[in-house]
């Protein structure tokens, strides 16, 4: 049972005390706790249970690598899956609960999964899931899905309360770990003048080498770390940030960290998480080394632990993992563990060293303290169900015969320590394999490179394999100036040198003891997250998984959470075994950022709610938000689609809006529609080069409707263009065109066209720009009064003006989307609201009638005009559209034209437009497919056309359509079948619908009623 | 009609680490020309002399910024703008160039405060390295999702310029990074 | 994420900062050109693993589109340039031959 002892715990405050909750139950622990060491404190061994088995499990690390104490965190809109209690700081009212349990933690219905594991080995699901085919997603999936998963997902129906932010930095060099390595190198690095940023992921500076009882410069290794910050903080050009972790190093310098902000507070004012998204010229990874488990039976029972883990929980918080504690180990560093035990006041019953031999001065010092030290021996078995009550020693060279049993409630185990690559893999660093510690390193030789081509990370101290205290100074020295160099700085080599007793070389241990056979090495676990042993890897070898990646993947080592940060090499170690493979030609899997989990709300930033995603307003918005408009998003505006007035529907509207037009006037904002000026010398032949029609014959003055399309020959955008003057045209384009068309422009006048006298400007937002649409427009506007002469005579169909309407500022076009008189009038953005409500008071007595883009292609698709997005998809040309007149046959060149002439392009097969009229005067459903005879080789229908446009006409109070059909225009009066679901065009049974083929025009066609 | 006339947040004031105001009517013409020449047009009609790459310069009333190696944005009085374009246009008669009043396009905002909190706020919302920023100096890039220019005034006040439409999106993102309690301290 | 330095307006452009363009130096095909030709043009790409040319435009900036010499492999990047060029200028081509001897432009 582990518990707090009376004394110790450098981190914490035992003058004060926070409450808490764990599974509902009220816990105390103190400031500077982790909910990990107040779980310990309070003797909760059992903390989780793991994926597959639901074995019980405790705490076995004490930082970012935990694999086992994931609970639920918070209530409500704050709660949280997965977040390791090893990480989560306490604070007053922190409620927490364990995961993957049922119905509790001690008892678990699930756990029977662990009685059975030879019935799920590694691939289990692979192999056994896979026939009958639909018993997958009935039977199989539905059962796995249940019983899979740790966390509870958050409820949908909660908000998260917190907000997230999102900040970007420039600076010379990132430090990665503030650790004695880490500070060494910020200390360097700031004194030779480079802008650093040293973050560290827990609240504390100084790592583990005061845990250690590391010297420094001779004295204790805390005295040089408070010296070394406040050296650090009176520097400008440094900046120190605690609970930041570097999550992901990317391309050129590209660093991602991650702020926790405010997670250790209940309520925050503060952002809770914040993302660093930083360039950095250098990085520094001073990341430091995680401790190895050893693979023996039972290795996962609640009790056993990391040697180093179990030493921080007694000198960093003062908690005691129990009475009586064996450490297993195959280095001397776990001795530290010991020794730390014993002068705690508590019992080692014996230290179980895998070695032949340890006589180094720390073997030397725990035999002293009167610790026994069984050398060659392993453990063979632990005892106990819900935690550690006893372990069997045998050989470690045998196959485990049992010698001894040793009574103990805790387990310190050391396989030796890997150091932490994360960050220099990240990007591409490249690994190589150190006999000696049994370890990959990074190979200096292979960084990750930066745009110049150059390395720009480097690894210092325990990160670089430097695993002894005294050389991680010297090591973290000399990478950072390294790093300075490559800056074009010189580092002023002051480092200081730590100091810690000697030790002997580790002796690698993957499996203990080494002879297993296959019922222990069942119970050896590897992975103790998703559950993989180490018979699982052993398995996929024998299967044929000789690649790591697959191997991973199969028996989803190192898939879990924690991303495999214990049992990485370890894993790779066993396959290399069973494969007969020295362990570097195996290699690694592939580290992948981040380096621990960061919150979905850190990635979103600042973007939800009303910043979500930015919202166009045009300068009339305020109006129709005022007015009840329902909205229909286009690019990113979003325009009114229709104005329901009191209990109408959207469709009532649409509509009224639409007869109300027709019969009088109406009004639409179109402010919208993009406006980009073209001008210059050659401004003529490059708006002929732009348009599939002839441009540069336009009179200043006048309107012309045109194509615009892709080198590719497709349609891209259309609208009106107006000739200002002989240098001068106005463009218009759709509205989520603008800016696409202006970049297009641009595109062929700066990479193409660039010795061509043509300037550009988009002037899109400096208009508010309205279309007066309906008999009665005229009247309105002349209401208005001004100096522009309305008259048909003066302002006839496709021309412009410019002058005041009423008091405004006005440029107005006669120009007609809706076969209506129609006055498009173009007024300054900041004028477009009073310009507005003056046509609404204007119009009052015409009963004037805004209405929204509904309305507009309702209108549109009467008379006959194509919508860009609607009767183009990105693969229809002009040609299919019958717009056949709108191509200039004069010119020799535009952009499209010779794409136009590929075969594909003029196969008299193409579908063209036509109208569309149902029999029965219905409304076509959209996209609808017109059926032809027989099926293709995937047994579906043929087709011979398909619905563009629909809709319900309330002029002609019928539906009325446009599509694309074979030969369509040649067959007019035939009457096709329309599928109306999907299984009509799978062959089977299903209502179709007749519709006639017809001209696309439904309404005026002569034209008559915009030409008035 | 400039009683008539509106800017895109008329009033809109939010407070916090920084205080962010939209600043009204701001007049602005857009000027396309082949900037090794347009010197003496430009100082004839603004009073500006032509600014360096990224920079700006100050005319009577006016202040010129460079836009891109072909294009500069005059800054002005709201009711000048029309006129400044015409005499612009008069000015380079001959040459190919383009002048044009675009006042109403664009909103423009002033953030003050403290000099590290003003930097710690706009840190939040563009990837632009301000420590590079030097005053006098305007840095055209992104706020988040939409383009901007920026620029310091003094120590103390950083300007913002973005499109009217996204005009309330840049408010609420610049007033939202500004909220107490989000202090940074990096600055 | 890359960083591009705008050879306009002398920004450090981070790649959210700009839009992509594709490959640079192609030669338009017009009407009158074989089919081959114009497919060419249009459509066939090399992919090059290693040194490549290609369009970028400042689109978070001064708006000016510009051209990029890069290793797709490395992400290496030699230099950036003006569009206004029918092929890489020579000190492009040195300085990529200072790092890559065995190129040539073909």
């Amino acid at each position: 049972m582990s518990t707090r002892l009376s004394e110790g715990g450098r981190l914490i405050d035992r003058s004060r005390k926070i409450a808490f909750r764990f599974d509902g139950k009220r816990l105390t622990g103190h400031p500077g706790d982790t909910l990990a060491s107040a779980l310990m404190a309070n003797g909760q061994r059992i903390v989780g249970r793991s994926f597959k088995y639901h074995r019980p499990r405790g705490v076995v690390a004490s930082g970012a690598e935990e694999p086992n104490a994931l609970v639920n965190l918070g209530e409500g809109g704050r709660h949280e899956p997965n977040q390791r209690a090893t990480t989560t700081e306490l604070f007053e009212g922190l409620a927490a609960t364990s995961q993957n349990r049922w119905p509790s933690l001690d008892f678990d219905i699930g756990e029977v999964n662990a009685l059975i594991p030879r019935f799920l080995p590694a691939g289990f699901y692979y192999k056994t899931f896979i026939h009958p085919r639909p018993f997958w997603k009935h039977v199989f999936e539905p059962f796995i899905r249940h019983s899979a998963g740790l966390g509870r997902a958050p409820d949908p129906r909660t908000t998260d309360p917190d907000r997230y932010e999102h900040f970007y930095v420039h600076t010379d060099l990132v430090i990665a770990g503030g650790g004695i390595a880490g500070l060494q190198a910020a200390l360097e690095a700031g004194r030779a003048g480079a802008k650093v940023l040293l973050c560290e992921q827990t609240a504390h500076w100084g790592g583990r080498a005061p845990v250690d009882g590391v010297e420094i410069d001779g004295a204790p290794a805390e005295a040089w770390i408070a010296a070394a910050l406040a050296e650090l903080e009176g520097m400008e050009n440094v900046h120190l940030r605690l609970r930041t972790m570097v999550a992901g190093v990317y391309d050129h310098g590209y660093v991602i960290a991650y702020e926790r902000v405010a997670d250790h507070v209940a309520a925050p004012d503060a952002p809770r998480h914040r993302l660093w998204r930083i360039r950095a010229a250098q990085v520094v990874s001073a990341t430091g080394a995680f401790e190895r488990p050893l693979s023996f039976p039972g290795n996962d029972k609640p009790g056993v632990m990391l040697a180093s883990a179990m030493r921080d929980y007694l000198v960093n918080w003062g908690v005691s993992p129990g009475d009586r504690t064996v450490v297993v180990t195959n280095n001397d560093d776990a001795y530290r563990t010991a020794i730390a035990i014993r002068k705690a006041g508590l019992d080692v019953p014996c230290i179980v060293d895998a070695r032949d031999t340890a006589d180094g001065p720390l073997p030397q010092e725990a035999r002293a303290l009167g610790i026994p030290v069984k050398t060659g021996m392993a453990i063979a078995n632990v005892k106990g169900l819900r935690g550690v009550v006893a372990v069997q020693l045998c050989r470690q060279a045998g196959e485990g015969a049992v010698i001894e049993d040793v009574i103990c409630e805790a387990v310190a185990m050391s396989g030796g320590w890997s150091p932490v690559v994360h960050l220099w893999s990240h990007c591409g660093g490249k690994l190589a394999w150190d006999a000696g510690g049994a370890f990959f390193r990074p190979d200096h030789e292979k960084p990750p490179t930066s745009h110049d081509g150059e390395g720009f990370v480097v690894c210092a101290g325990a990160a670089d394999g430097a695993l002894h205290a005294s050389e991680v100074l010297g090591n973290a020295g000399a990478a950072t100036g390294r790093a300075l160099a490559r800056l074009g700085l010189s580092a002023p080599g002051r480092v200081a040198t730590a100091s810690a007793p000697d030790e002997a070389a580790l002796s690698p241990v993957w499996m203990m003891p080494q002879g297993a056979g296959p019922k222990k090495r069942a119970k050896m676990w590897l992975d103790f997250q998703n559950d993989v042993k180490v018979s699982d890897v052993q398995l996929a070898a024998r299967e044929g998984y000789e690649s790591v990646e697959h191997t991973k993947r199969y028996t989803t080592l190192g898939m879990a959470t924690d991303q495999g940060k214990l049992s990485n090499i370890n894993g790779l170690a066993v396959l290399a075994d069973a494969l007969g493979a020295p362990i570097p030609q195996v290699g690694t899997t592939t580290f992948r950022p981040p380096f621990t989990p960061i919150s979905m709300g850190a990635i979103a930033g600042e973007a939800r709610g009303a910043v979500f995603q930015p919202i166009r307003r045009t300068p009339i918005q305020d109006w129709h938000e005022r007015n009840g408009a329902a909205w229909e998003p286009v690019g990113h505006w979003r325009r009114p689609y229709c104005f329901p007035r009191d209990g109408e529907t959207k469709r009532d509207a649409v509509n009224r809006e639409i007869l109300a037009t027709r019969t009088s006037v109406g009004l639409l904002d179109a402010s919208t529609l993009g406006k980009i000026l073209v001008k210059g010398a050659d401004a003529g032949r490059f708006m002929d080069m732009l348009y599939t029609n002839m441009m540069s014959t336009l009179k200043p003055g006048r309107c012309r409707y045109g194509l615009m399309c892709s080198e590719n020959g497709f349609l891209m955008d259309d609208g009106v263009v107006a000739r200002l003057d002989d240098e001068t045209f106005l463009v218009h384009t759709t509205t989520g065109g603008a800016d696409r068309i202006h970049a297009h422009m641009e595109d062929w006048l700066q990479c193409e066209w660039w010795d061509w006298k043509v300037y550009t400007a988009n002037v899109t937002e400096q208009w508010a720009q309205v279309a007066v649409v309906g008999p009665n427009a005229r009247k309105v506007l002349e209401k208005l009064g001004g100096d522009i002469d309305l008259s048909k005579e003066a302002l006839p169909f496709m021309a412009w003006a410019e002058g005041r309407i009423g008091g405004f500022d006005a440029r107005v076009f006669r120009i007609s989307f809706s076969g209506e008189l129609s006055f498009e009038v173009a007024v300054p953005a900041s004028q477009g609201r009073a310009f507005w409500d003056a046509l609404l008071d204007a119009g009052a007595e015409f009963g004037i009638t805004p209405y929204g883009t509904e309305a507009l292609h309702v209108m549109r698709a009467e008379k006959g005009f194509i919508m860009i997005g609607d009767e183009t998809d990105g693969t229809v040309i002009p040609q299919d559209l019958g717009l056949d007149w709108a191509i200039s046959k004069k010119k020799d060149d535009y952009l499209g034209k010779r794409a136009q002439e590929r075969a594909h392009m003029t196969d008299p097969a193409r579908w063209k437009l036509v109208g569309l009229e149902t029999l029965d005067g219905s409304v076509l459903p959209d996209g609808a497919y017109a059926i032809a005879e027989g099926v293709n080789d995937n047994a579906q229908r043929n087709t011979q056309g398909r619905v563009t446009s629909t809709y319900w006409s309330p002029t002609l109070e019928k539906g009325i359509a446009m599509g694309l059909v074979l030969n369509g225009p040649d067959r007019m009066g035939e009457v096709l079948e329309f599928n109306t679901t999907r299984k009509a065009a799978r062959g089977e049974d299903a209502p179709t619908v007749k519709a006639r083929i017809v001209s696309p025009v439904f309404y005026d066609a002569q034209g008559e009623k915009q030409d008035v | 009609m400039s009683d008539l006339a509106r800017s895109a947040l008329p009033g809109a004031e939010a407070g916090g680490i920084v205080s962010v105001r939209e600043m009204g009517l701001q007049g602005m013409v857009t000027l396309r020309a082949d900037l090794s020449v347009a010197a003496k047009a430009l100082k004839k009609v603004t009073g500006a002399a032509m600014p360096e790459v990224r920079g700006m310069t100050e005319g009577e009333g006016t202040r010129v910024a460079w836009m891109s190696p072909d294009e500069l944005l005059i800054l002005c009085d709201h009711s000048a703008a029309g006129e400044m374009a015409r005499g612009l246009t008069e000015a380079l008669k001959g040459q190919h160039h383009l002048a044009v009043d675009v006042s109403d396009a664009r909103a423009m905002f002033s953030l003050t405060g403290e000099a590290g909190a003003l930097r710690d706020v706009l840190a939040k919302v563009t990837p632009a390295d301000l420590a590079a920023l030097a005053p006098g100096e305007m840095r055209r890039t992104r706020l988040q999702q939409v383009a901007a220019a920026l620029w310091f005034e003094s120590g103390t006040e950083a300007r913002v310029v973005c499109f009217r439409s996204v005009a309330q999106y840049v408010f609420d993102l610049l007033a939202l990074s500004a909220k107490d309690g989000g202090a940074v301290g990096y600055h | 994420m890359l960083t591009l330095t705008c050879p306009y307006c002398g920004v450090a452009a981070c790649e959210t900062e700009l839009s992509p363009g594709g490959e640079a130096h192609l030669k338009r095909f017009g009407p009158g050109s074989s089919d081959d030709d114009f497919e060419a043009y249009l459509f066939l790409r090399p992919n090059v693993k290693g040194v490549h040319f290609e369009r970028w435009r400042h689109a978070m900036g001064c708006g000016k589109w510009f051209l990029a010499a890069r290793d797709t492999a490395t992400l290496e990047v030699f230099g950036t340039y003006s569009a206004q060029t029918t092929e890489p200028p020579p000190g492009i081509v040195e300085a990529i031959r200072a790092k890559r001897p065995d190129w040539s432009p073909t």
